[in-house]
């Protein structure tokens, strides 16, 4: 069964590369079909977390805008192993 | 069929390892790339706080690199493991606070450690012989390969011709025929190759890749350790390095102020661990204050930060003067002249 957790992660204040390395290291421990919303204020994270995502596998589901802060939800679409 | 064999590659952003990377998969490796952020890395993000550089392409090089190979990439964050790099070099400094060398073992070593948790063959990194004055030479070559513990499972792909043979090319996981001989300064054999691959979109070559090679940065970085009595620091402090004019009045204290509106947003984000200035009468700039001061340091700050501020020249200036118990007040003071603010203010 997939389990859709939701798992938030606050980058405010993180300069890129640090929310995806927050995304990264939340995905490592998080079983296929989870979210993770991450809320950034760096908007370098809108190119970042999307590239990182196409290329390790997981597929982001949403991304708003929201009083300058950018929020980017990304789904884990496999398990991350390597 | 033979098992198909697995290499990290130490992913830049820059060509030559991109190059590395790409020779790897030319001989039927399976690749991955790391990527290791120090706090020092110099990300196009850093720049874009400045408004006017906002209209600048924010891609993450390491990141835009791997998408080109088709790998994946883990990004590591050793900040914290860092510090006892940058603080007790054993191979010393570059030309500022660059510990280049040490930095490098430091990488190879942590990759060394990836590949063991889980389960890589080997180690791929883009070094060429000559490349750089302080870590890449032939004499330091077996001492990033003997100090990171990786020894003969460090390749080389770009100047493996010219060093001794490594594991992956006795054992025939690949071709050494096929590795290339480069040595030198010269970026011409990099650029020649990554034509013959088709390989036309790179980030220009190696250099600024980390502010510890940047004058400016190290000076404000020096000064910090010597108002601190000590060499430690912390992520915010390496992030405020990157922006703002520093001025040090005193021992105590220096002022931090943004020099356009970006940078007075990025500012802004600290507002809650540092006291902090906003002029209010005038357009002017947002200030941060690090140390700890008096309320006799306050006067002299807003007559500091009202210099920079678009009233430099009216007979008074207000500000807002809010300390780290988040209470707020207003000053009119005189602002500064520019005789008043000796040079050696200037970080």
């Amino acid at each position: 069964m997939v389990d859709l957790s939701r798992q938030i992660i606050d980058c405010r204040r993180l300069l890129c590369p640090m929310p995806v390395i927050r995304v990264q290291n939340a995905i490592e421990l998080l079983p296929h079909g989870s979210l993770v919303e991450a809320i950034c204020t760096d908007p370098g994270a809108l190119n970042d977390i999307p590239a990182w995502s196409r290329i390790n596998g997981h597929r982001v589901v949403e991304t708003r805008t929201n009083d300058g802060e950018y929020i980017i939800v990304v789904e884990v679409v496999q398990d991350s192993g390597s | 069929m033979s098992e198909q064999r697995k290499a990290v590659v130490l992913i830049s952003g820059g060509l030559d390892s991109l190059l590395a990377a790409r020779v790897m998969q030319e001989q039927g490796i399976h690749v991955e790339g790391i990527n290791f952020f120090t706090g020092f890395c110099v990300e196009g993000h850093t720049h874009a706080i400045r408004k006017r550089d906002q209209k600048k392409d924010k891609r993450n090089n390491a990141l835009w690199v791997a998408e080109q190979l088709g790998i994946k990439l883990h990004i590591v964050d050793t900040v914290e493991e860092y510090k006892q790099v940058l603080i007790n070099p054993k191979h010393g400094y570059g030309a500022n606070l660059n510990p280049c060398l040490d930095c490098k073992v430091f990488m190879v070593r942590k990759a060394y450690e990836w590949i063991q948790a889980k389960g890589f063959d080997f180690i791929v990194t883009g070094e060429v012989i000559g490349q750089r004055p302080m870590s890449q030479r032939k004499e330091t070559m077996p001492i990033v390969s003997g100090e990171s513990g990786a020894e003969e499972l460090l390749l080389r792909p770009l100047c493996a011709k010219n060093l001794p043979e490594t594991l992956p090319e006795r054992a025939g996981w690949v071709d050494r025929e096929q590795l290339y001989g480069f040595s030198g300064r010269s970026r011409k054999p990099q650029m020649a190759l990554a034509a013959s691959l088709g390989i036309e979109d790179y980030a220009q070559p190696a250099g600024g890749c980390c502010f510890l090679t940047d004058e400016s940065y190290a000076i404000k970085l020096k000064d910090l350790w010597r108002a601190r009595g000590n060499r430690d620091y912390e992520m915010d402090d390496i992030m405020l390095l990157k922006v703002g004019r520093h001025l040090r009045p005193a021992s105590h204290f220096k002022v931090i102020i943004a020099r356009e509106e970006g940078e007075a947003n990025f500012m802004q984000g600290y507002r809650k661990l540092y006291p902090h200035l906003k002029t209010l009468s005038h357009g002017g700039p947002f200030a941060l204050v690090d140390g700890e001061i008096g309320d006799q340091d306050v006067e002299l700050i807003a007559r500091l930060v009202a210099r920079y501020s678009q009233g430099r020249h009216a007979d008074e200036v207000e500000l807002s003067y809010t300390d780290l118990a988040g209470i707020t007040r207003t000053l009119k003071v005189h602002p500064m002249q520019a005789h008043e603010i000796p040079k050696a203010w200037l970080i």
